[in-house]
């Protein structure tokens, strides 16, 4: 159940459905993952975009960037357009791949309750959000999946004093067809949940953590290894949840071995967004990433 | 044969929607619609009907999947009330923007706050700026006949349709109708096709941010900005009413019904006096237009408007070019100022030659009984009503059965 | 069909490069590879090719010796960061103004 592919980048097509010269911000982990995710879905394909750094960079009308068709609707409908556009592709007999690409606002806030709607509906298509960590295509405004602590607009002295919300949680408890967590920093593991996610009917989630150098505070050319710092301190995990059975990723599954866990104070360190977090705060943290791979480590021990 | 049957408002809807085809149908109940969605959903279920059924969980989305389905190349149809039509606004001026052909039905029904269930207009008149079509049906069977030449009309000129009739009056009361033959509808509407649908063998990208200035496309060629876009949507809204009355000439010789398809007068041709109202209001008024002639000796007639937006400026200035007294009563208003009926009629006058004295009635609202003697009463005084009254004096809105 | 009557203006893109013009002019750094070091380019064969995978702008071609398209490459310097060998260096733009130095 777990992805048969094993994508390599000297195998990954090196066909390429975005043109160059597009609106994405200077190192922008949306560009890599988006970039990398269109060769796993291929051409024959409908995108559905809320409001969103993915609007900007598909192009301004009347040029479009990406080469895929791509129908941009309401902020909150994501998952209602999506639904009836796979309607559509039903009633025509066609099996064009129907994929909702929306932001951690137009999922977990605005879009939730359109996405809860189409995954207790169980609809066909995939759902792919990914999550920036702030409502970064107005500027970078916290979010419900900004981290505590993280600095924002409108969290701009003492970050965020909430938890983020778990999506990928919220989204398991309706038992849709599939559910994975990625990473931009790790894109062919992307490609492959997205190889395993075509072959599945209902309705298929990924959540993919997306590194945002301007929103986070970091050099643009940090975005990969910041994106594998989450992934290596096990702040961000890497599964797949199939059936109600969860399995971690390979990037994550290392962290089993508790000598591969990275402090996590590394991976906050590396981000101008974490800066107003105390040595307390930053040791909740720590104990809190500890308890869940600990309890990780019982739940898979053999794996 | 085509089919005669006595039946609720609402049933003649779904009738209508299962004979046009509409192939996904996304709806949330509301009151007093929600018996049109059960209806859909049960010939859905019985195989009586090809479609697919999203019970989607808010009116947002309910649209947002006819959205997704009209864009994707498939007729839809949604329907809604009060609350539910405001839920959706957003979604009613994107899918006029994006010039898609679709059907609305909507049960009107006053909106909250507070909370009211039944019927007035507000509904939709606070949805008249979106850019959809507003059509007023005020019969059974002018809800099946306007269903139908809906979805030509959205689907030739590519602009979104709200076929409005009155909850409760309509919808829940049982009246005679006919439904005309599955064949000769199929005749009469051609399959659904939309400019733009998306398809991977063309790919676009539809919708995106668009400039306030024109710009160059990929080819070199000048594409217009965000208003160029707006204004040829309003310009083509104007235009649609002569699509309409051809769409309803053509009905007309299939099926022998029509021919009001804007403007349906009841002894307007020698009248004084004319009263303008949309919906079941306007049939109220017959028997009231009869005593009057008869009992006061007054010229009068009815003036019902079918089609809302586009405002038909041209056509009801014209048609009230030799009365004296024009007498508008309506179930919806512009808060503040007065009301949306009276306003646009008083603007469609106002370059003409002959401007009738008018006046406003606001009635009905939250479902307040419509009594005909109140009618009566207030009709007749208008129209005995002398010139020291000054215009701006009575151009005032009157309400019309306040119990407080 | 809609009516030959209607011209229907619809904001519906097509695609191509340059939506944001010349996005090598967002560039303060530019990439620069030492083929000598480059991997592929040393050995002859294909392999590595991160700098590939990674160009979130897809500037960079899937090549023996990789080719940086200097006309949309936005200069985020992703390349040189994950280059395994160090074999791609950020060179201020200043060095290839013509005349060399400040304005």
């Amino acid at each position: 159940m777990t992805t048969n592919a094993k994508t390599t980048v000297l195998n990954l097509t090196a066909e390429e459905f975005v043109h160059p010269g597009n609106r994405a911000c200077s190192g922008c982990g949306l560009s890599v993952l988006y970039r990398i995710g269109t060769k796993a879905l291929g051409r024959d394909c409908i995108f559905v975009v809320p409001p969103s750094c993915l609007t900007v960079m598909q192009g301004l009308y009347p040029i479009a960037a990406s080469q895929l068709p791509i129908l941009n609707g309401t902020f909150a409908s994501t998952a209602a357009i999506a639904t009836g556009v796979r309607a559509a592709m039903k009633r025509l007999g066609k099996k064009t791949q129907v994929v909702a690409w929306a932001g951690d606002g137009g999922t977990s806030d605005i879009g939730i309750q359109s996405l809860s709607g189409a995954l207790e509906r169980n609809e066909d298509f995939i759902y792919i959000c990914y999550d920036n960590e702030a409502y970064m295509n107005t500027g970078v405004q916290r979010s419900g999946t900004t981290p505590q602590g993280g600095l924002t607009t409108t969290t701009p002295y003492a970050g965020k004093k909430e938890h983020s919300k778990n999506v990928p949680g919220i989204v398991a408890a309706h038992n849709p067809a599939y559910v994975a967590t990625c990473s931009a920093s790790y894109p062919l593991d992307f490609h492959d949940k997205l190889l395993r996610a075509k072959q599945i009917r209902g309705l298929k989630y990924i959540h993919i953590q997306t590194p945002c150098p301007p929103g986070w505070g970091c050099d643009e050319r940090m975005t990969i290894k910041i994106g594998k710092a989450a992934v290596d301190c096990g702040l961000f995990d890497l599964y797949e949840i199939e059936d109600g059975r969860k399995v971690l990723s390979e990037p994550s599954r290392r962290l089993l071995d508790k000598s591969k866990q990275h402090p996590v104070r590394d991976y906050l360190k590396m981000q101008v967004r974490f800066k107003a977090l105390s040595e307390a705060q930053i040791e909740a943290i720590q104990q809190r990433t500890d308890r869940k791979w600990d309890a990780y480590r019982q739940e898979f021990a053999e794996q | 044969m085509s089919d005669k049957l006595i039946n609720s408002g609402n049933t003649a809807a779904a009738l209508a929607v299962q004979l046009a085809g509409a192939e996904v149908i996304a709806a949330y109940p509301i009151t007093p619609q929600t018996p049109l969605t059960e209806k859909l959903s049960e010939l859905i279920a019985a195989g009586k009907m090809a479609a697919e059924y999203v019970a989607v969980e808010s009116e947002h989305s309910a649209l947002g999947v006819c959205i997704g389905a009209a864009s994707a190349g498939v007729r839809s149809f949604t329907a809604t009330s009060s609350n539910g039509l405001l839920y959706m606004s957003e979604q009613l001026h994107w899918a006029a923007g994006a010039r898609l052909p679709m059907v609305m039905c909507v049960v009107n029904r006053g909106v909250g706050a507070p909370w009211s269930v039944w019927n007035d207009h507000q509904d939709a008149i606070s949805q008249r700026d979106t850019g959809w079509i507003q059509l007023f049906a005020k019969d059974h069977q002018e809800i099946v006949d306007t269903t139908l030449k809906a979805f030509r009309l959205a689907e030739l000129v590519h602009i979104p349709v709200m076929v409005n009739y009155d909850g409760y009056y309509l919808s829940h009361t049982y009246m005679p109708f006919e439904l005309p033959e599955a064949e000769a509808v199929k005749a009469f509407l051609p399959p659904y096709s939309y400019l733009h649908a998306l398809d991977p063998g063309r790919p676009e990208s539809l919708n995106t941010v668009t400039l306030p200035d024109a710009r160059n496309d990929i080819n070199g060629v000048k594409q217009g900005g965000y208003m160029d876009i707006r204004h040829n949507l309003h310009q083509e809204m104007r235009l649609a009413m002569e699509v309409w009355e051809e769409i309803d000439a053509d009905f007309r010789q299939r099926f022998s019904r029509g021919g009001t398809p804007i403007l349906d007068p009841y002894r307007c041709e020698d009248a004084d006096f004319v009263v303008v109202a949309m919906g079941t209001l306007a049939n109220q008024f017959h028997d009231i237009i009869d005593r009057l002639r008869q009992d006061e000796g007054l010229k009068v007639g009815v003036l019902a408007l079918q089609m809302y937006r586009p405002f038909p400026t041209d056509r009801i200035a014209a048609a009230l070019q030799s009365a004296k007294g024009v007498m508008v009563y309506e179930k919806g208003l512009s808060y503040g100022n007065q009301g949306a009926l009276y306003a646009d009629l008083k603007s469609a006058l106002y370059p003409y030659p002959n401007r009738p004295r008018l006046h406003n009635f606001i009635v009905g609202l939250g479902g307040r009984d419509i009594r005909t003697d109140d009618l009566f009463q207030t009709l007749k005084e208008a129209c005995r009503q002398d010139d020291s009254v000054a215009p701006e004096q009575q151009d005032p809105s009157h309400w019309i059965g306040l119990q407080l | 069909m809609p009516d030959p009557r209607f011209k229907i203006l619809t904001s519906a893109s097509t695609s191509g490069p340059g939506d944001a013009g010349r996005t090598g002019s967002w560039r303060v750094e530019r990439p620069v590879i030492d083929l000598s070091r480059c991997t592929p380019a040393k050995t002859g064969k294909s392999c590595c090719h991160l700098c590939w995978l990674y160009c979130p702008d897809n500037v960079v071609s899937k090549a023996i010796e990789p080719v940086i398209d200097l006309e949309y490459c936005k200069g985020c310097g992703i390349c040189a960061e994950e280059c395994p060998v160090e074999a791609i260096a950020m060179i201020s733009e200043e060095q290839f103004v013509e005349g060399g130095g400040h304005e």
